[in-house]
């Protein structure tokens, strides 16, 4: 299986019935009361969703460093940059469509400008929030924060990578927008699944030895460049398209900025065809900065899978993930789309 | 009120009166900016960086200094003319004000000059970053005030009031917020604009212990930060009455003067007024 043995995933990554599934909030919560574990200027900040963003473990074990705001997003971000400002490290959470949806403004000037360290959790990220429908279902989060000078943004792809990124926040310059989503979804990562920031992970390979080069220009057929719970999307497309001789590397970009170009570029490079994946609108979004570093660097045919243009709408995750076009059958279509604009 | 001894009184007026001619001479030169509300505030921060502040000009990032936080940064003419008068850097930069490369920019920024603790200029959320300075503060049990001064204007922002719950709340009696209640705005005055009044029951009613004051009069300034630091359970706010362009006669009142600059002839005679207190001294250059 051309699954890169390297990035250590776990063995049955493409049984989905086996896999154990879990949201990435999840990994908010843990990674937040391991970040409060090792330094005591950690706090934690919440606008009356603790439960749900996964903010009640950090409240239970540190009631002092836990600070709860109310429904109040402006102000959750203007007293995080306060607490920045005076030395505190402070995590702030809430649903993404609210922070940064409602806030940014006050992320922008008071965090970014000021160059403060706050760390943004935006759960609830994407149309996968389900039954509570479009007015909950951040699509546009990305857009909004990759543009703002300072801010790194993160869209971790399961529960453990979500976790490392949380715990990793703390120790990075400046401000952080972390990306999350409400649903479980399944867990493929490991802990021994190298995760750095900035750096972008190869999760699956064609094997050129066993399915040798078709006798293109390029070694590889496409490049899957996808980001969040989606990743495990592209690996099963990968899978299937690997049955039908199409030979595919994906990548897990989950550092949308700052971007890893050298891995990027050299995707392009070796497949001359990209196809990126995000559960976000596809204007502005992970898609849209691959195309940026890509159109200067190795221009090269690129499909982007992702919300087009559309608002979400009530449903069940997994047939919102479909009718919105991100299932693993958009995802071949878009390889094959792809592979023919060559 | 707080009983300010006679020569103290006298070198804050003095110094106030430079710090204004300071306004005018950047404002001029800028080309840019706004005059009413720096004018009206002079007295305001002359008292703070002049007798109420424990802070080091010479060391800015001094732990254990007060804040002192703007949050309508339009103002910051002021503030800049305060800092160099009180020695954070030399009167000769404030001409340098909103030009390019320049410490001074138009709205003031953090990481450009030492000293401002914030960039502020979008209004409302200067509040809640004091609010956050004082909450981790009282973490620590640091001892440091936290103040904050905010337009009247931005009274109508909704984040000032998620602040305003926040920290009354919270109880953090190390803040204390300073309205300067001027009565203008960009578009009129705030009372046709958007009614502020009644202000002093707003906050009661958010928890704060309101003092009010004529923002002009040294020894209301000192008492109530004064009485402000003996009260131990609220946060408190300063509703310090101001007028608007105070020190120039025909600037004073004046909505229109709110975010624009004298002209050259217009800062001549400004000056001269100032430097004379409006005829009652003559030069005996003249």
């Amino acid at each position: 299986m051309p699954v890169n043995l390297k990035a250590k995933l776990v063995e049955n990554i493409l049984d989905l019935k086996s896999l154990e599934q879990k949201p990435t909030r999840d990994g908010y919560g843990l990674g937040l009361v391991e970040a409060g574990e090792k330094n005591q200027n950690v706090v934690a900040l919440c606008a009356d969703l603790t439960e749900s963003t996964r903010t009640e473990a950090f409240a239970k074990k540190f009631p002092e460093r836990f600070i709860e705001l109310g429904v109040a997003e402006q102000n959750l971000a203007t007293v995080a940059a306060g607490l920045a400002n005076y030395g505190k490290i402070p995590y702030i959470a809430s649903y993404a469509m609210f922070s940064p949806g409602r806030n940014w403004e006050q992320i922008r000037t008071t965090i970014c400008y000021n160059d403060l360290h706050v760390i943004i959790a935006g759960a609830h990220a994407g149309v996968s929030v389900g039954p509570d429908g479009a007015t909950h279902q951040a699509i546009e989060d990305i857009a909004i924060m990759r543009p703002i000078a300072n801010m790194i943004v993160i869209a971790p792809s399961d529960v453990n990578e979500a976790e490392k990124a949380t715990l990793a926040a703390a120790d990075l310059p400046g401000p952080v927008y972390l990306r999350f989503a409400r649903e479980k979804t399944p867990v493929f990562t490991t802990r021994e699944t190298l995760f750095q920031v900035g750096r972008a992970e190869i999760f699956w390979e064609a094997d050129l030895a066993v399915s040798p080069p078709s006798g293109g220009e390029t070694a590889l057929d496409v490049a899957i460049i996808a980001c969040g719970p989606l990743v495990h999307n592209a690996i099963l497309a990968a899978a299937e398209l690997e049955k039908e001789g199409v030979k595919v590397r994906v990548i897990n970009n989950h550092t949308i900025k700052p971007m890893d170009e050298k891995t990027i570029i050299q995707a392009a490079k070796d497949a001359g065809a990209v196809v990126t994946v995000e559960e976000h609108q596809v204007r502005g979004g992970m898609g849209s900065a691959v195309a940026e570093v890509l159109a200067r660097s190795c221009p090269v045919p690129i499909e982007f899978v992702g919300v087009q243009n559309r608002f979400g709408e009530s449903g069940a995750p997994d047939e919102l993930i479909e009718h919105f076009g991100m299932g693993v059958s958009h995802i071949k279509e878009a390889v094959k789309k792809v592979i023919k604009r060559k | 009120m707080s009983h300010l001894h006679e020569d103290k009184i006298k070198f804050l007026e003095e110094k106030a009166n430079e710090i204004r001619q300071s306004i005018i001479e950047m404002l001029v030169e800028a080309g840019s900016g706004h005059t009413a509300g720096p004018l009206g505030m002079a007295d305001i921060f002359t008292a703070f960086y002049f007798h109420i502040l424990n802070h080091d000009p010479r060391n800015t990032d001094w732990p254990e200094r007060d804040r002192l936080i703007l949050s309508n940064g339009h103002i910051c003419p002021v503030r800049y003319a305060a800092m160099a008068h009180a020695g954070y850097f030399g009167l000769g930069e404030l001409k340098t004000l909103r030009k390019f490369g320049t410490r001074l920019q138009g709205h003031p920024h953090r990481t450009a000059l030492p000293g401002v603790e914030t960039t502020s200029g979008p209004l409302g959320s200067g509040l809640g970053q004091a609010a956050g300075i004082a909450y981790g503060a009282r973490m620590d049990k640091k001892k440091f005030q936290v103040y904050c001064f905010m337009s009247d204007g931005e009274q109508e922002a909704g984040n000032t009031w998620e602040a305003a719950m926040f920290a009354g709340k919270n109880k953090l009696q190390n803040l204390t917020a300073l309205i300067d209640r001027n009565n203008i705005q960009i578009d009129g005055m705030t009372e046709d604009i958007m009614p502020l009044e009644p202000l002093r029951d707003k906050y009661e009613a958010f928890n704060w212990h309101v003092l009010e004051i004529d923002g002009h009069n040294f020894e209301e300034i000192v008492g109530a930060v004064e009485e402000a630091r003996a009260i131990y359970e609220k946060p408190v706010v300063i509703i310090a009455h101001t007028i608007p362009g105070k020190g120039i006669k025909e600037i004073e009142f004046d909505y229109r003067w709110h975010g624009i600059p004298p002209n050259k002839e217009q800062a001549k005679k400004f000056l001269e007024e100032l430097r004379t207190l409006g005829g009652k001294i003559v030069s005996e250059h003249q």
